[in-house]
Order: structure tokens, then C-alpha cells, then sequence
């Protein structure tokens, strides 16, 4: 793949999807504006809004990458994005209920994420922002562990490398550096896995970003770029980052982009098996841009009504990720209500589990504040461990 | 006379209506700080009856955000730039440090940086990581910024403003656990010079001088002191870059006793400057050695320990008994 074949390119247009300005509206901004809110978004589509299986020229390219997946993986997809909304949405409750101090929901990017999730082989190494929750159920992170740092009591909570699953990156964009020196690596040691990370269209105008794309291209690093581009950077729409498509970025830096529905979950998967083969291959980075939304707050501290329009979301809710999945898998009889009620109980129970271990998580020792501030101690961490340990003890003696 | 009382978060909404009303070159600038008005509200209403050009939503690019400040300055506009929290305002960073501060000494003092960097900083919120760092020394370091933090809501009115007035680049520590806080504000008042300190409490036997968050911890702790007999005064230093050691060194000579306390780590930060300079000053003045208070030389911690981590009423007076002691 070449970067001219990327240019030329054009996947296919979707049915029904808002915003996202065409490649015209580079040289003139003004207009663009106008054009961004009525153009419709092309992007490469496996999986129609209505449940519908396509195959056609625009995703011609990426279809051979999902022709090995059975009815039984798409079921399987199906089940990860179902227990990954009803993870997300127990987390919801749980913040609402003052167990969690904050959370971050993926209500509506379930596809984006189980669909990359899937792509990627155990090998591969995943460097996530702080709303990844179904690519880390696809990493095989308890989900449990995710909660920790929303809870309060720790700053992460899991080993990245037991699952190749990095920890949550706050400082938006900071991670496509990471990755992308963490596939400079795997480059150097001549191996063929794969590095993915995830950013979000906001993100996309950190300096950090544009320098991790300059670093992937100079080095043919093996990463992928995935933006989920979810419409809002908080109260900031897409047109407040960028003025042309997010995907047709790459161009400039010397590698390709790609635009792919980031609510069908068969044509995500698709693209990132694409893309990370090329990464193997050793053709260097990808842009991959899911065209997705954020159907519930930014964060449980958000209040979207103060920015954003009733009809723009129960317009993307008509485009549900999971709901599309489903009726394709009625429509073909690919699965029966026996499967959607068995799945239902396992939700219950995933649901019940993850309130239990949050409930149970017990606060931090307060002598943590001072462990592993160094890897090999630090002389003055160690005087104030003691400090602070003979005025707490002071208490206890009934001073 | 025009006293009311209000929240510190809306005494520095209206601190900044009135300067934009005031001076048409003022500009509001950073993430969400239009229609949503901020994440703290702050700018709350600005962008509906400013306009769009003039409350700016921008990229979410820090280092682009104060960049775009110190060329927008040069054209003759005074930019008030929002870092949505303390953790992110390291990508700007670079622009802050190596631009920002030096440009007025490069040009021989021919331009002016009339830039103020509006950053809600410290803990006590619950929040997640990098939302709740004090990292006031780190900038109070470098030559060409002014540091200022206000504590109640009559300074953040005033201080705001005052800062917008500065030719000089000002980091504006604005205390998010205080947000909420109320008090009066006389929005025709003189008021007190920029980087004056304030005697927030008279006292007799030990000064307490704290910024920011930690004043309301030390009035709490100076009346607690009281019950047992000890007479404690408060200085709210307001401004970290200068720092008003006259006044520091004025409450010394009549306690004889300093503790300074803040959130930011004791290791090189601002008391440790203010205890050298004090030693020097006031070294046949002092009773006791002065002492710190403040966090330790670790990562914020995870919002269940902040309790713990976060100078509270008993570790100010516990450095007040210990400073008594000598
Ligand atoms: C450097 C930095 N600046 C600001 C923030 C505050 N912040 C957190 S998330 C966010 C919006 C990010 O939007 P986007 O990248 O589109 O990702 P999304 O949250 O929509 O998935 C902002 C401004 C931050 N975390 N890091």
C-alpha cells in the first residue's frame, strides 16, 4: 500500500451519517463549516445501520481481512460488546451511587473498540487513553482492575505486561508516543508483533500527536494510530481540532489513513487487521479513524445538554453498534432469543460481580503515599516515610 | 460602596466580565471555555455575551494555547489563557518557560507579555490523576513570571483583574477546593497591591503563612490554637513570584516563630525559599527554627489517600506546637 493508492482511495459512503468534511473543504475553512454539518461521511462499512451484510468496491480492500469469520465469531463480538456496555453501564451506577469518583463511560463505541480489540494477537502490545474498557476486555484485564483509579485507590492497577495492555494515559495524546517508541523497539529486536494506540479526536491536536506521526513515519515504526472519533473533545466539536476528514492527516506525514464506520463492529475489526498486517510487514504506521459517537456524557462530571443537541444523539442512536449486530444475527439466524437470554443472565452475573468487588475494594494503606516512588530508593523518601510514621503513631499514643 | 458576597468561582466569573467589558484587547482563551463555560464554570456566560471572538474555544493543544497567547500579545491583545487543570499545563510547559518568561528581557524590554495563565490547581476534590498538583514552585523558579494565588473571593476579584492590568506574564493558581467557598467582595473597593502579602488573622506567638488552599486550613488551625491559649497569626502571602518577605519578615519580628505551609511538596518548594530568606533576615529574631508543612516528595496519590496526604488542622498544629518547643 502505497501513500498515493491511500490518497486515491475512496471508501465507501455511509447512509445516514452526519458531519465530517469533505477533502474540498481544506482550501477554503469558510465554507467548511456548512459542508461539515451536511456531508456525509465516507467511510469504509461492512455492516449497515439496519443490520445489512455489504460487500462493494470502497470496502472491497478490507473485506478478505473478516472472510474467516464465522457466525459463531460474530456472536462472540456480539457478546464482547454487550458485556463491555453492561460493564461500562454498572460503572455508570456505581459513580452515581458515590462508589466511584469518576467515570469515564464508552457508551456507543463498544464497536470501535471490540472490533480493534479482536484484531489484535496476544503479542501485540496496546496503548490505551482512559476510556478503553472493551479493548481491555478483549486484552483479558479483569474489568474490575479498570476501576481502581476511578475509585481513588490507585493509579492504575494492573501490570502492563501481563496482558500487553498499558495503563490508562489521562494527559491526552501522550500515549502515541509511547507506542510508538515501544514499536521502535519491537522493530529494532526484528520481531512481528504489532503496536495499537488509542487516541481520541480532541487528542488529535496535541503536539504530541503530530511529533508520534512524525517518529512512526521517519523509523517505519510498526504502530497503529487509532483515533475514535466520537464527535466531542468535551463541550468542543470535531471542527474546533481540524478542517479536513481526521484520516486524510496520515497523507502528510508519508503513511496511510483509512475512515471506517466505528459503529460496525465487523468492519472495524476488518481495518485493524489491515492495518496491523501492514505493521507486520513491515510497511510502518496506519491512521485508523472510527467514525463513532459518544452517546452519554464525557465523563460522569459532564453535563451535555449545556453544548449538545437532543436530535444529534438519537440520530447516532439509530446508528447502535450492538443493536446492528443484532438484527443482522436475527435476520440471518445467526443466533436465537436462547443466545440473547442466555447472554442476558451472564450480563447479570458480570454485573453483579463488578458491584461486589467495588464495594469490597478496600482504601489504600495510608503508607502507600511513599512505595515505589523510586525503583531504587531515595534517601529522602525514606526520612519522610519515618516522619510521617512516628506523627501518625504519635496519635495512637493519645497525644 | 458595591459589597456582595459571592463564590470565588463567581467572583473571578465577574473579575473577568469586567475586564472584558473594560478592555477591548482582553481575550479569553482555552478548551471549553465557551458554550460550557469551563469545566469549573469560571467563564461561565463569557462566550453568549462576548462573543465567539473574543471567548475563544481552542483546540486541545496547550502548548498551541500559550503559543498562540504570546503571538496574540505581541499584536497588542491581552490573552487570559485557561490550563483546564494543574496535570496539563506541562505541554505548554515549553511555550511558558522558554518563551513566555523571557521574551520582554530578549527584546530589551521593548515588548511586553501581557499574558495570565488561568490554571485551577491542588487537591482535596477526589479527583483522578493529574487533577489536583501544586506545581507553583516549578514556575515561581523561572525568572520573567509572576506567581499569584488568591484565597477568598474578594481577591480573586481583585487579583484577576490585576493580573490582566500586568504588562508581565502571571501564573494565576486559582484553588479548585475553594471554588465554592463564599465571601465578600467590594467591587469598588482600592484594591490591595498584587503581590502584597495579608494579615489574614492578627496573632502574638507563631505566624502561620500559607497561600491558596491552605490559608482557610491555617485560620482553622490559628482559631483551634486559640482554645489552648496560643495566639496565632496568619499571613496570606497571595503571591508566590514575588514574594512580599517584608511582610513575612514584619509578622516574624513580632512572633518570633514561622511556619509556612503549603500543598506542593516541602523539597524545594516555595517555603523552602521563604525559610532561607527569613534565616537571613530575622536570625536574631527567631526563637525556632522556621518550619515547613507541606507534601511529600511522592506522586499525588490516589484521591482515598489525599485526606492523608493533604496538610490538615492537626499537621499545622503539630508544626505549631513543635515550632513552640524550642
Ligand atoms: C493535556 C490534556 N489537556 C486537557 C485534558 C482534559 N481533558 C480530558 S479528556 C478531554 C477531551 C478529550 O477529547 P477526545 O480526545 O476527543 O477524547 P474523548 O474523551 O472524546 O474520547 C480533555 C480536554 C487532558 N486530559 N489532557
Amino acid at each position: 500500500m502505497t501513500v498515493e493508492s491511500t490518497a486515491a482511495r475512496k471508501p465507501r459512503r455511509s447512509s445516514g451519517t452526519k458531519r465530517a468534511a469533505g477533502a474540498a473543504s481544506a482550501a477554503k475553512p469558510a465554507a467548511a463549516t456548512a459542508q461539515t454539518q451536511d456531508a456525509e461521511p465516507q467511510l469504509v462499512q461492512l455492516l449497515t445501520p439496519e443490520g445489512e451484510r455489504v460487500d462493494n468496491a470502497e470496502n472491497a480492500e478490507f473485506a478478505p481481512f473478516v472472510a474467516d469469520i464465522t457466525t459463531e465469531d460474530l456472536r462472540g463480538l456480539y457478546r464482547d460488546m454487550v458485556l463491555t456496555r453492561r460493564f461500562d453501564g454498572e460503572a455508570t451506577s456505581l459513580q452515581r451511587q458515590g462508589e466511584l469518583g469518576l467515570w469515564a463511560s464508552l457508551l456507543g463505541q463498544e464497536a470501535a473498540q471490540i472490533g480493534s480489540g479482536r484484531a489484535l494477537r496476544g503479542d501485540d502490545y496496546v496503548f490505551p487513553t482512559y476510556r478503553e474498557h472493551g479493548v481491555a476486555w478483549c486484552r483479558g484485564v479483569d474489568p474490575t482492575n479498570l476501576l481502581g483509579m476511578f475509585r481513588g485507590v490507585n493509579h492504575g492497577g494492573w501490570d502492563p505486561n501481563t496482558n500487553n495492555f498499558h495503563l490508562y494515559t489521562i494527559v491526552i495524546g501522550s500515549q502515541t508516543l509511547h507506542a510508538t517508541g515501544y514499536a521502535m523497539g519491537v522493530a529494532k529486536d526484528g520481531a512481528d508483533s504489532a503496536v495499537i494506540a488509542y487516541f481520541g479526536d480532541g487528542a488529535s491536536s496535541q503536539g504530541d500527536v503530530a511529533e508520534a506521526f512524525t517518529f512512526s513515519a521517519v523509523y517505519n515504526s510498526p504502530v497503529v494510530f487509532f483515533c475514535q472519533n466520537n464527535q466531542w473533545a468535551i463541550s468542543e466539536p470535531t471542527e474546533r481540532q481540524m478542517r479536513v476528514p481526521l484520516y486524510q492527516r496520515a497523507q502528510g506525514f508519508g503513511f496511510p489513513g483509512v475512515r471506517v464506520d466505528g459503529n460496525d463492529v465487523l468492519a472495524c475489526l476488518a481495518v485493524t487487521r489491515w492495518a496491523l498486517e501492514r505493521a507486520r510487514r513491515g510497511e510502518g504506521p496506519t491512521l485508523v479513524e472510527a467514525f463513532t459517537y459518544r452517546m452519554g456524557a464525557h465523563t460522569t462530571s459532564d453535563d451535555p445538554t449545556k453544548y449538545r443537541r437532543d436530535e444529534e444523539t438519537a440520530a447516532w442512536e439509530a446508528k447502535d453498534p450492538i443493536l446492528r449486530l443484532k438484527t443482522h444475527l436475527l435476520a440471518t439466524g445467526g443466533a436465537d432469543e436462547a443466545f440473547f437470554a442466555e447472554l442476558e443472565a451472564e450480563s447479570e452475573v458480570l454485573g453483579k460481580r463488578v458491584r461486589e468487588v467495588v464495594r469490597a475494594m478496600p482504601d489504600p494503606d495510608t503508607m502507600a503515599i511513599f512505595e515505589n516512588v523510586y525503583a531504587d530508593g531515595h534517601a529522602l523518601v525514606d526520612e519522610e516515610r519515618a516522619q510521617f510514621a512516628a506523627y501518625l503513631a504519635s496519635f495512637e499514643e493519645g497525644h | 460602596m458595591a459589597t456582595e458576597k459571592m463564590s470565588i468561582a463567581k467572583a473571578l466569573n465577574e473579575s473577568l466580565r469586567k475586564a472584558l467589558e473594560t478592555d477591548p484587547k482582553v481575550l479569553i482563551m482555552g478548551e471549553d471555555v465557551g458554550k460550557l463555560g469551563g469545566v469549573f464554570r469560571i467563564t461561565d456566560g463569557l462566550q453568549k455575551d462576548f462573543g465567539e471572538e473574543r471567548v475563544i474555544d481552542t483546540p486541545l493543544a496547550e502548548s498551541g494555547i500559550v503559543g498562540t497567547a504570546i503571538g496574540l500579545a505581541l499584536r497588542g491583545y491581552r490573552p487570559v489563557v485557561e490550563i483546564q487543570f494543574d496535570g496539563f499545563v506541562f505541554p505548554a510547559y515549553d511555550q511558558i518557560v522558554t518563551q513566555l518568561a523571557k521574551m520582554h528581557a530578549r527584546a530589551l524590554g521593548k515588548i511586553k507579555m501581557p499574558v495570565v495563565v488561568r490554571i485551577p490547581y491542588a487537591g482535596g476534590i477526589g479527583a483522578v490523576e493529574h487533577h489536583s498538583e501544586s506545581p507553583e514552585a516549578l514556575f515561581a523558579h523561572v525568572p520573567g513570571l509572576k506567581v499569584v494565588s488568591p484565597s477568598n473571593a474578594s481577591d480573586a476579584y481583585w487579583m484577576l483583574q490585576q493580573a490582566i492590568l500586568s504588562d508581565d506574564p502571571v501564573i494565576f493558581f486559582e484553588p479548585k477546593r475553594r471554588y465554592w467557598d463564599k465571601g465578600e467582595v467590594d467591587t469598588d473597593a482600592i484594591p490591595y497591591q498584587l503581590h502584597k502579602a495579608r494579615v489574614a488573622r492578627e496573632g502574638a506567638d507563631v505566624t502561620l503563612a500559607a497561600y491558596g488552599p491552605m490559608v482557610k486550613v491555617c485560620l482553622e488551625a490559628a482559631a483551634a490554637a486559640a482554645e489552648e491559649g496560643k495566639s496565632i497569626e496568619v499571613v496570606d502571602l497571595r503571591s508566590m513570584s514575588p514574594v512580599d518577605f517584608d511582610g513575612i519578615q514584619a509578622s516574624v519580628e513580632k512572633t518570633r516563630r514561622l511556619v509556612v505551609v503549603h500543598e506542593a511538596p516541602v523539597f524545594l518548594g516555595v517555603g523552602s525559599e521563604i525559610a532561607a530568606r527569613i534565616t537571613e533576615r530575622c536570625f536574631y529574631h527567631l526563637e525556632a527554627p522556621v518550619l515547613r508543612v507541606g507534601g511529600f516528595h511522592a506522586p499525588y496519590p490516589p484521591a482515598r489517600l489525599e485526606d492523608e496526604y493533604l496538610p490538615g488542622l492537626d499537621r499545622v498544629l503539630d508544626a505549631v506546637d513543635r515550632s513552640l518547643a524550642y
